[in-house]
Protein backbone atom coordinates (compact mmCIF):
# COMPACT_ATOMS: atom_id res chain seq x y z
CA UNK A 1 0.00 0.00 0.00
CA UNK A 2 1.28 3.48 -1.07
CA UNK A 3 2.56 5.88 1.72
CA UNK A 4 1.01 9.31 2.20
CA UNK A 5 3.54 11.58 1.11
CA UNK A 6 4.85 14.84 3.06
CA UNK A 7 6.52 17.07 0.96
CA UNK A 8 8.23 20.26 1.97
CA UNK A 9 7.64 22.88 -0.30
CA UNK A 10 10.64 25.94 -1.03
CA UNK A 11 10.01 29.09 -2.60
CA UNK A 12 13.05 29.90 -4.37
CA UNK A 13 14.06 34.18 -5.80
CA UNK A 14 17.43 34.65 -7.47
CA UNK A 15 18.92 31.35 -6.49
CA UNK A 16 17.94 32.14 -2.59
CA UNK A 17 14.98 30.57 -0.41
CA UNK A 18 12.81 33.18 0.43
CA UNK A 19 11.28 32.13 3.73
CA UNK A 20 13.44 32.26 6.48
CA UNK A 21 14.03 28.75 8.92
CA UNK A 22 14.36 28.63 12.82
CA UNK A 23 15.78 25.43 12.55
CA UNK A 24 18.73 24.42 14.69
CA UNK A 25 21.82 23.12 13.20
CA UNK A 26 24.47 25.30 10.78
CA UNK A 27 22.33 25.10 7.55
CA UNK A 28 22.89 28.12 5.42
CA UNK A 29 18.99 28.97 5.78
CA UNK A 30 19.02 30.67 2.18
CA UNK A 31 20.73 27.95 0.19
CA UNK A 32 18.09 25.78 -1.59
CA UNK A 33 20.28 23.20 -2.41
CA UNK A 34 21.17 22.92 1.57
CA UNK A 35 17.62 23.48 2.75
CA UNK A 36 16.51 20.19 0.38
CA UNK A 37 19.89 18.37 1.88
CA UNK A 38 18.33 19.18 4.96
CA UNK A 39 14.90 17.97 4.03
CA UNK A 40 16.25 15.12 2.57
CA UNK A 41 18.01 13.81 5.36
CA UNK A 42 14.71 14.42 7.56
CA UNK A 43 13.09 12.28 5.56
CA UNK A 44 11.00 14.29 3.31
CA UNK A 45 9.41 12.00 0.49
CA UNK A 46 9.42 14.65 -1.87
CA UNK A 47 10.55 18.20 -2.49
CA UNK A 48 8.75 20.62 -4.21
CA UNK A 49 10.73 24.16 -5.58
CA UNK A 50 8.89 27.53 -6.95
CA UNK A 51 10.78 29.69 -8.74
CA UNK A 52 9.75 33.14 -8.22
CA UNK A 53 12.44 34.53 -9.97
CA UNK A 54 10.59 37.73 -11.15
CA UNK A 55 12.89 38.75 -14.36
CA UNK A 56 13.21 35.55 -16.81
CA UNK A 57 17.01 36.21 -18.02
CA UNK A 58 17.67 35.37 -14.59
CA UNK A 59 16.16 32.33 -15.06
CA UNK A 60 19.35 30.39 -15.32
CA UNK A 61 20.47 30.41 -12.03
CA UNK A 62 17.16 27.98 -11.17
CA UNK A 63 18.91 25.50 -13.61
CA UNK A 64 22.28 25.50 -11.77
CA UNK A 65 20.25 25.10 -8.52
CA UNK A 66 18.65 22.04 -9.73
CA UNK A 67 22.11 20.88 -11.21
CA UNK A 68 23.26 21.06 -7.77
CA UNK A 69 20.35 19.53 -5.70
CA UNK A 70 20.20 17.01 -8.10
CA UNK A 71 23.78 15.72 -6.93
CA UNK A 72 22.58 16.30 -3.20
CA UNK A 73 19.14 14.14 -2.92
CA UNK A 74 18.53 11.48 -4.27
CA UNK A 75 14.54 11.33 -4.09
CA UNK A 76 11.97 12.89 -6.25
CA UNK A 77 11.85 16.50 -6.55
CA UNK A 78 10.22 19.04 -9.04
CA UNK A 79 10.21 22.71 -10.16
CA UNK A 80 7.22 24.95 -10.97
CA UNK A 81 6.93 28.61 -11.62
CA UNK A 82 7.77 30.09 -15.03
CA UNK A 83 7.41 27.40 -16.82
CA UNK A 84 5.99 28.39 -20.12
CA UNK A 85 7.31 26.64 -22.98
CA UNK A 86 8.67 22.62 -23.66
CA UNK A 87 12.04 24.45 -23.75
CA UNK A 88 11.38 25.59 -20.13
CA UNK A 89 10.27 21.99 -19.23
CA UNK A 90 13.49 20.54 -20.96
CA UNK A 91 15.59 22.44 -19.34
CA UNK A 92 14.86 21.32 -16.05
CA UNK A 93 14.31 17.71 -16.41
CA UNK A 94 17.33 17.72 -18.22
CA UNK A 95 18.97 19.53 -14.84
CA UNK A 96 17.80 16.85 -12.84
CA UNK A 97 14.06 17.47 -11.87
CA UNK A 98 11.73 14.47 -11.78
CA UNK A 99 8.65 16.45 -12.23
CA UNK A 100 7.64 19.69 -13.66
CA UNK A 101 4.75 21.73 -12.37
CA UNK A 102 2.69 23.99 -14.79
CA UNK A 103 0.74 26.73 -13.63
CA UNK A 104 -0.68 30.12 -15.27
CA UNK A 105 0.92 29.00 -18.55
CA UNK A 106 -1.74 26.03 -18.71
CA UNK A 107 -4.70 27.84 -17.68
CA UNK A 108 -3.85 30.32 -20.51
CA UNK A 109 -2.18 27.51 -23.28
CA UNK A 110 -3.79 24.01 -22.02
CA UNK A 111 -2.31 22.62 -24.50
CA UNK A 112 1.38 23.03 -22.80
CA UNK A 113 -0.31 20.04 -20.50
CA UNK A 114 -0.36 17.76 -23.50
CA UNK A 115 2.88 18.89 -25.63
CA UNK A 116 4.60 18.06 -22.13
CA UNK A 117 3.03 15.18 -21.16
CA UNK A 118 3.45 13.30 -25.01
CA UNK A 119 7.04 14.94 -24.79
CA UNK A 120 8.43 13.76 -21.43
CA UNK A 121 6.02 11.21 -20.48
CA UNK A 122 2.69 12.32 -18.21
CA UNK A 123 4.70 11.51 -14.52
CA UNK A 124 6.66 13.97 -15.49
CA UNK A 125 3.99 16.61 -15.51
CA UNK A 126 2.33 18.04 -12.90
CA UNK A 127 -0.35 20.71 -13.06
CA UNK A 128 -0.71 23.35 -10.05
CA UNK A 129 -3.69 24.87 -9.56
CA UNK A 130 -4.43 28.40 -7.76
CA UNK A 131 -8.19 27.89 -6.49
CA UNK A 132 -10.41 30.51 -4.92
CA UNK A 133 -13.78 29.52 -3.29
CA UNK A 134 -16.64 31.61 -4.94
CA UNK A 135 -20.25 31.67 -5.12
CA UNK A 136 -22.09 28.95 -7.30
CA UNK A 137 -22.74 29.92 -10.36
CA UNK A 138 -23.37 28.78 -14.57
CA UNK A 139 -19.47 28.89 -15.18
CA UNK A 140 -18.18 28.12 -11.44
CA UNK A 141 -20.79 25.37 -10.90
CA UNK A 142 -18.64 23.78 -8.15
CA UNK A 143 -17.98 27.15 -6.33
CA UNK A 144 -14.07 26.96 -6.73
CA UNK A 145 -12.91 29.47 -9.48
CA UNK A 146 -8.91 28.92 -10.98
CA UNK A 147 -7.02 32.36 -10.20
CA UNK A 148 -3.61 33.59 -11.05
CA UNK A 149 -1.29 35.74 -10.00
CA UNK A 150 -1.67 35.10 -6.25
CA UNK A 151 -5.33 35.30 -6.81
CA UNK A 152 -5.74 38.53 -7.99
CA UNK A 153 -6.91 37.50 -11.34
CA UNK A 154 -9.93 35.65 -11.62
CA UNK A 155 -10.05 33.19 -14.53
CA UNK A 156 -13.59 32.24 -15.06
CA UNK A 157 -12.47 28.35 -15.06
CA UNK A 158 -14.35 26.13 -12.84
CA UNK A 159 -11.78 24.26 -10.98
CA UNK A 160 -13.17 21.09 -11.15
CA UNK A 161 -13.97 21.20 -14.62
CA UNK A 162 -10.19 22.45 -15.11
CA UNK A 163 -8.71 19.13 -13.14
CA UNK A 164 -10.82 16.92 -15.05
CA UNK A 165 -9.88 18.37 -18.36
CA UNK A 166 -6.10 18.70 -17.45
CA UNK A 167 -5.87 14.67 -16.26
CA UNK A 168 -7.38 14.15 -19.93
CA UNK A 169 -4.59 16.17 -21.81
CA UNK A 170 -2.30 14.14 -19.95
CA UNK A 171 -1.59 15.90 -16.62
CA UNK A 172 0.28 12.72 -14.20
CA UNK A 173 -0.75 15.16 -10.81
CA UNK A 174 -2.08 17.87 -9.19
CA UNK A 175 -0.94 19.97 -6.73
CA UNK A 176 -4.05 21.66 -5.35
CA UNK A 177 -3.56 24.87 -3.77
CA UNK A 178 -5.96 26.87 -1.79
CA UNK A 179 -5.55 30.49 -2.18
CA UNK A 180 -7.59 31.29 1.36
CA UNK A 181 -6.29 28.40 3.04
CA UNK A 182 -2.87 29.82 1.71
CA UNK A 183 -0.40 31.07 4.50
CA UNK A 184 -3.63 30.64 7.05
CA UNK A 185 -2.06 28.07 9.20
CA UNK A 186 -5.55 27.20 9.73
CA UNK A 187 -5.85 24.08 8.14
CA UNK A 188 -6.08 22.62 4.71
CA UNK A 189 -9.46 23.42 2.11
CA UNK A 190 -10.92 19.69 2.55
CA UNK A 191 -13.77 20.00 0.91
CA UNK A 192 -12.39 21.39 -2.22
CA UNK A 193 -9.25 18.23 -1.51
CA UNK A 194 -12.11 15.84 -1.36
CA UNK A 195 -14.12 17.35 -4.16
CA UNK A 196 -10.83 17.11 -6.75
CA UNK A 197 -10.13 13.76 -4.90
CA UNK A 198 -13.11 12.41 -5.69
CA UNK A 199 -12.90 13.35 -9.47
CA UNK A 200 -9.74 12.74 -10.59
CA UNK A 201 -7.69 9.15 -11.39
CA UNK A 202 -4.34 11.18 -11.19
CA UNK A 203 -2.61 11.71 -7.30
CA UNK A 204 -3.28 15.00 -5.84
CA UNK A 205 -0.91 16.93 -3.56
CA UNK A 206 -3.13 19.59 -0.98
CA UNK A 207 -1.37 22.59 -0.58
CA UNK A 208 -2.35 25.49 1.85
CA UNK A 209 -3.28 25.80 5.62
CA UNK A 210 -0.91 23.52 7.51
CA UNK A 211 -0.80 24.74 10.77
CA UNK A 212 -0.52 21.57 12.99
CA UNK A 213 -0.76 17.67 12.98
CA UNK A 214 -4.34 17.42 13.12
CA UNK A 215 -4.56 19.80 9.72
CA UNK A 216 -2.19 17.23 8.23
CA UNK A 217 -4.23 14.24 9.52
CA UNK A 218 -7.48 15.80 8.37
CA UNK A 219 -6.49 16.39 4.95
CA UNK A 220 -4.69 13.14 4.61
CA UNK A 221 -7.68 11.15 5.98
CA UNK A 222 -11.12 12.57 5.12
CA UNK A 223 -10.27 13.97 2.07
CA UNK A 224 -8.09 11.20 0.18
CA UNK A 225 -4.97 13.30 -0.52
CA UNK A 226 -2.08 10.92 -1.69
CA UNK A 227 0.60 13.97 -0.52
CA UNK A 228 0.36 16.73 1.71
CA UNK A 229 2.61 20.51 0.54
CA UNK A 230 4.15 21.96 3.91
CA UNK A 231 5.79 25.34 3.84
CA UNK A 232 6.03 27.32 6.98
CA UNK A 233 5.29 24.83 9.67
CA UNK A 234 8.84 23.21 8.84
CA UNK A 235 10.46 26.19 7.46
CA UNK A 236 10.02 28.00 10.93
CA UNK A 237 10.37 24.84 12.97
CA UNK A 238 7.45 24.49 14.42
CA UNK A 239 8.00 20.53 13.37
CA UNK A 240 10.03 18.68 11.75
CA UNK A 241 9.57 16.44 9.23
CA UNK A 242 10.32 13.47 11.58
CA UNK A 243 7.84 14.78 14.07
CA UNK A 244 5.14 15.07 11.31
CA UNK A 245 5.90 11.71 10.34
CA UNK A 246 5.83 10.04 14.07
CA UNK A 247 2.61 11.77 14.85
CA UNK A 248 0.75 10.63 11.86
CA UNK A 249 1.96 7.35 12.05
CA UNK A 250 1.10 6.83 15.33
CA UNK A 251 -2.53 8.21 14.52
CA UNK A 252 -2.45 5.38 12.24
CA UNK A 253 -1.92 7.03 8.47
CA UNK A 254 0.64 5.15 6.41
CA UNK A 255 4.09 7.11 5.94
CA UNK A 256 7.38 6.17 5.12
CA UNK A 257 9.02 5.63 8.49
CA UNK A 258 12.66 4.53 7.43
CA UNK A 259 15.09 6.62 5.64
CA UNK B 1 33.42 0.56 -14.90
CA UNK B 2 29.68 0.42 -14.97
CA UNK B 3 27.64 0.83 -18.33
CA UNK B 4 24.83 2.85 -18.29
CA UNK B 5 22.46 1.91 -21.09
CA UNK B 6 21.31 5.09 -23.18
CA UNK B 7 18.92 4.34 -25.21
CA UNK B 8 16.98 7.69 -25.68
CA UNK B 9 14.62 6.67 -22.48
CA UNK B 10 14.33 8.98 -19.70
CA UNK B 11 16.57 10.56 -16.95
CA UNK B 12 20.17 8.64 -17.09
CA UNK B 13 21.84 11.22 -15.25
CA UNK B 14 20.12 10.37 -11.83
CA UNK B 15 21.16 6.96 -11.85
CA UNK B 16 24.96 7.86 -13.36
CA UNK B 17 24.58 10.54 -10.30
CA UNK B 18 23.61 8.31 -7.48
CA UNK B 19 26.54 5.74 -8.62
CA UNK B 20 29.29 8.63 -8.61
CA UNK B 21 27.91 9.64 -4.67
CA UNK B 22 28.41 5.65 -4.00
CA UNK B 23 31.87 5.97 -5.33
CA UNK B 24 31.25 3.70 -8.34
CA UNK B 25 33.17 4.48 -11.49
CA UNK B 26 30.34 4.81 -14.21
CA UNK B 27 29.47 6.33 -18.06
CA UNK B 28 26.57 6.79 -19.65
CA UNK B 29 27.03 5.09 -23.14
CA UNK B 30 24.87 3.70 -26.12
CA UNK B 31 28.50 1.88 -27.93
CA UNK B 32 27.76 -2.08 -27.95
CA UNK B 33 31.99 -1.96 -27.51
CA UNK B 34 31.84 -0.31 -24.58
CA UNK B 35 28.84 -2.30 -23.12
CA UNK B 36 30.58 -5.37 -23.56
CA UNK B 37 33.49 -4.28 -22.13
CA UNK B 38 32.01 -3.00 -19.07
CA UNK B 39 32.05 -4.71 -15.69
CA UNK B 40 28.77 -4.69 -15.22
CA UNK B 41 25.48 -2.70 -16.56
CA UNK B 42 22.61 -1.09 -15.47
CA UNK B 43 19.77 -0.67 -17.92
CA UNK B 44 17.47 1.91 -16.37
CA UNK B 45 14.58 3.81 -18.48
CA UNK B 46 11.76 6.02 -18.51
CA UNK B 47 8.67 5.80 -21.08
CA UNK B 48 7.05 3.31 -23.17
CA UNK B 49 7.50 0.23 -24.08
CA UNK B 50 6.95 0.15 -27.81
CA UNK B 51 9.38 2.72 -28.24
CA UNK B 52 12.06 1.64 -26.24
CA UNK B 53 12.08 -1.13 -28.05
CA UNK B 54 12.27 0.46 -31.16
CA UNK B 55 14.77 2.64 -30.11
CA UNK B 56 16.97 -0.32 -28.33
CA UNK B 57 16.95 -2.18 -32.19
CA UNK B 58 17.74 1.09 -34.25
CA UNK B 59 20.79 1.28 -31.71
CA UNK B 60 21.77 -2.10 -32.07
CA UNK B 61 21.82 -2.23 -28.09
CA UNK B 62 19.47 -5.48 -28.08
CA UNK B 63 21.96 -7.70 -29.27
CA UNK B 64 24.58 -6.11 -26.64
CA UNK B 65 22.32 -6.33 -23.76
CA UNK B 66 21.64 -10.05 -24.20
CA UNK B 67 25.22 -10.90 -25.74
CA UNK B 68 26.42 -9.04 -21.92
CA UNK B 69 23.38 -11.33 -20.25
CA UNK B 70 25.30 -14.76 -21.65
CA UNK B 71 28.49 -13.23 -20.99
CA UNK B 72 27.32 -13.29 -17.31
CA UNK B 73 28.22 -9.93 -16.42
CA UNK B 74 25.72 -8.43 -13.44
CA UNK B 75 22.91 -6.68 -15.08
CA UNK B 76 20.68 -4.46 -13.09
CA UNK B 77 17.24 -3.37 -14.69
CA UNK B 78 15.57 -0.58 -13.53
CA UNK B 79 11.74 0.42 -13.78
CA UNK B 80 11.18 0.40 -17.74
CA UNK B 81 14.16 -1.52 -17.72
CA UNK B 82 12.54 -4.32 -15.29
CA UNK B 83 9.70 -4.54 -17.76
CA UNK B 84 11.26 -4.92 -22.03
CA UNK B 85 13.72 -7.79 -19.85
CA UNK B 86 10.52 -10.06 -20.87
CA UNK B 87 8.98 -11.26 -23.90
CA UNK B 88 6.44 -8.95 -24.51
CA UNK B 89 4.34 -6.20 -23.28
CA UNK B 90 0.54 -5.22 -23.02
CA UNK B 91 1.96 -1.50 -23.77
CA UNK B 92 1.89 -1.15 -27.44
CA UNK B 93 1.79 -4.66 -28.04
CA UNK B 94 5.71 -4.48 -27.88
CA UNK B 95 7.75 -7.73 -28.43
CA UNK B 96 10.60 -7.33 -26.09
CA UNK B 97 14.04 -8.68 -25.44
CA UNK B 98 12.65 -12.22 -23.84
CA UNK B 99 15.56 -12.58 -21.40
CA UNK B 100 13.29 -13.58 -18.51
CA UNK B 101 10.22 -15.37 -19.83
CA UNK B 102 6.95 -13.74 -19.42
CA UNK B 103 5.13 -10.86 -20.35
CA UNK B 104 4.28 -7.04 -18.84
CA UNK B 105 0.64 -6.04 -18.05
CA UNK B 106 -1.31 -3.42 -17.79
CA UNK B 107 -2.96 -2.55 -13.57
CA UNK B 108 -6.39 -4.17 -13.76
CA UNK B 109 -9.08 -1.54 -13.32
CA UNK B 110 -10.90 -0.82 -11.15
CA UNK B 111 -8.46 -1.45 -8.80
CA UNK B 112 -9.83 -1.63 -4.78
CA UNK B 113 -7.82 -1.88 -1.99
CA UNK B 114 -8.49 -4.26 0.70
CA UNK B 115 -10.75 -1.61 2.17
CA UNK B 116 -12.25 -1.21 -1.28
CA UNK B 117 -11.09 1.59 -1.83
CA UNK B 118 -10.58 3.38 -5.19
CA UNK B 119 -6.48 2.79 -5.63
CA UNK B 120 -5.02 5.14 -8.45
CA UNK B 121 -3.19 4.40 -11.66
CA UNK B 122 -0.32 4.78 -12.55
CA UNK B 123 0.83 3.61 -8.99
CA UNK B 124 2.87 6.62 -8.07
CA UNK B 125 4.79 7.00 -5.23
CA UNK B 126 6.49 5.29 -2.34
CA UNK B 127 5.71 1.81 -1.36
CA UNK B 128 7.34 -1.63 0.22
CA UNK B 129 8.74 -4.74 -1.20
CA UNK B 130 7.82 -7.83 0.38
CA UNK B 131 10.77 -10.08 -0.41
CA UNK B 132 9.95 -13.46 -1.17
CA UNK B 133 13.70 -15.36 -1.73
CA UNK B 134 17.33 -13.94 -0.20
CA UNK B 135 19.54 -12.47 -3.30
CA UNK B 136 22.76 -10.46 -2.79
CA UNK B 137 21.22 -7.13 -4.36
CA UNK B 138 18.76 -6.70 -1.91
CA UNK B 139 20.74 -7.69 1.31
CA UNK B 140 20.13 -5.76 4.64
CA UNK B 141 16.24 -4.37 2.93
CA UNK B 142 13.93 -5.06 5.90
CA UNK B 143 10.49 -4.86 5.57
CA UNK B 144 9.80 -0.77 6.73
CA UNK B 145 11.98 0.16 4.06
CA UNK B 146 10.09 2.11 1.32
CA UNK B 147 11.17 2.59 -2.43
CA UNK B 148 10.01 5.02 -5.23
CA UNK B 149 7.36 3.59 -7.82
CA UNK B 150 5.88 5.54 -10.61
CA UNK B 151 4.46 3.25 -13.72
CA UNK B 152 1.01 1.65 -14.63
CA UNK B 153 2.18 -1.71 -15.88
CA UNK B 154 4.08 -4.06 -13.95
CA UNK B 155 5.94 -7.19 -14.91
CA UNK B 156 4.69 -10.90 -14.59
CA UNK B 157 7.53 -13.24 -15.29
CA UNK B 158 6.26 -17.03 -15.90
CA UNK B 159 8.14 -18.81 -13.39
CA UNK B 160 7.56 -17.96 -9.46
CA UNK B 161 11.28 -19.05 -9.74
CA UNK B 162 12.17 -15.17 -11.14
CA UNK B 163 10.26 -13.72 -8.68
CA UNK B 164 12.47 -12.32 -5.40
CA UNK B 165 9.85 -9.19 -3.90
CA UNK B 166 6.62 -8.56 -4.54
CA UNK B 167 4.08 -5.27 -3.77
CA UNK B 168 0.66 -4.56 -2.87
CA UNK B 169 -1.50 -1.92 -4.99
CA UNK B 170 -4.49 -3.33 -5.18
CA UNK B 171 -2.93 -6.31 -6.56
CA UNK B 172 -0.05 -8.35 -5.73
CA UNK B 173 3.14 -7.85 -7.92
CA UNK B 174 6.64 -8.57 -8.62
CA UNK B 175 8.65 -5.52 -8.07
CA UNK B 176 12.07 -7.43 -7.43
CA UNK B 177 12.63 -10.12 -10.61
CA UNK B 178 15.78 -11.82 -11.43
CA UNK B 179 17.36 -14.62 -13.18
CA UNK B 180 21.32 -15.92 -13.11
CA UNK B 181 23.14 -12.62 -13.59
CA UNK B 182 19.98 -10.30 -14.12
CA UNK B 183 18.38 -8.44 -11.56
CA UNK B 184 15.71 -5.89 -11.96
CA UNK B 185 13.20 -3.59 -10.17
CA UNK B 186 9.95 -1.63 -11.06
CA UNK B 187 11.05 1.28 -8.59
CA UNK B 188 13.63 3.58 -9.08
CA UNK B 189 16.57 2.88 -6.51
CA UNK B 190 18.01 5.90 -7.64
CA UNK B 191 14.94 8.14 -6.23
CA UNK B 192 14.58 5.67 -2.89
CA UNK B 193 16.45 7.18 -0.47
CA UNK B 194 19.09 5.54 1.86
CA UNK B 195 17.32 2.13 0.98
CA UNK B 196 17.51 2.89 -2.95
CA UNK B 197 21.46 3.77 -2.72
CA UNK B 198 21.88 0.58 -0.58
CA UNK B 199 20.43 -1.62 -3.30
CA UNK B 200 22.81 -0.03 -5.57
CA UNK B 201 25.49 -0.55 -3.39
CA UNK B 202 24.85 -4.24 -3.46
CA UNK B 203 24.51 -4.58 -7.25
CA UNK B 204 28.01 -2.29 -7.50
CA UNK B 205 30.00 -5.00 -5.42
CA UNK B 206 27.62 -8.32 -6.97
CA UNK B 207 29.51 -11.19 -8.43
CA UNK B 208 26.61 -11.72 -10.37
CA UNK B 209 25.61 -15.53 -9.09
CA UNK B 210 22.81 -16.11 -7.53
CA UNK B 211 21.23 -19.22 -6.35
CA UNK B 212 17.57 -19.69 -7.73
Amino acid sequence: MLSKRIIPCLDVRDGKTTKGIKFKGNVDVGDPVEMARFYYEQGADEIVFYDITASSDRRDIMIDVVHRVAEEIFIPFSVGGGMRTLEDMRRVLLAGAEKVSVNTAAVQNPGIIADGAQAFGSQCIVLGMDVKKVEQSETIPSGYEMVIHGGRTYMGIDALAWAKEAENLGAGEICLNSIDADGSQKGYEIALTSLICENVNIPVIASGGAGNIDHLHDVLTKSKADAALVASIVHYGTYTIRQIKDELHTRGVKVRMRW
Amino acid sequence: MIAIIDYKAGNLKSVERALKELGFPCRITQRTDEILNSERIVFPGVGAAGKAMADLRQLGLDKALKAAFEANKPILGICLGAQIILERSEENAAQCLGIIQGEVKLFPRPLLSAQKERLKIPHMGWNGVHLRKKHPVVKGITPSDEFYFVHAYYPRPSSDKCVIGTTDHGIVFPSVIGHRNLIAMQFHPEKSGAAGLRILKNFCTWDGRHAE
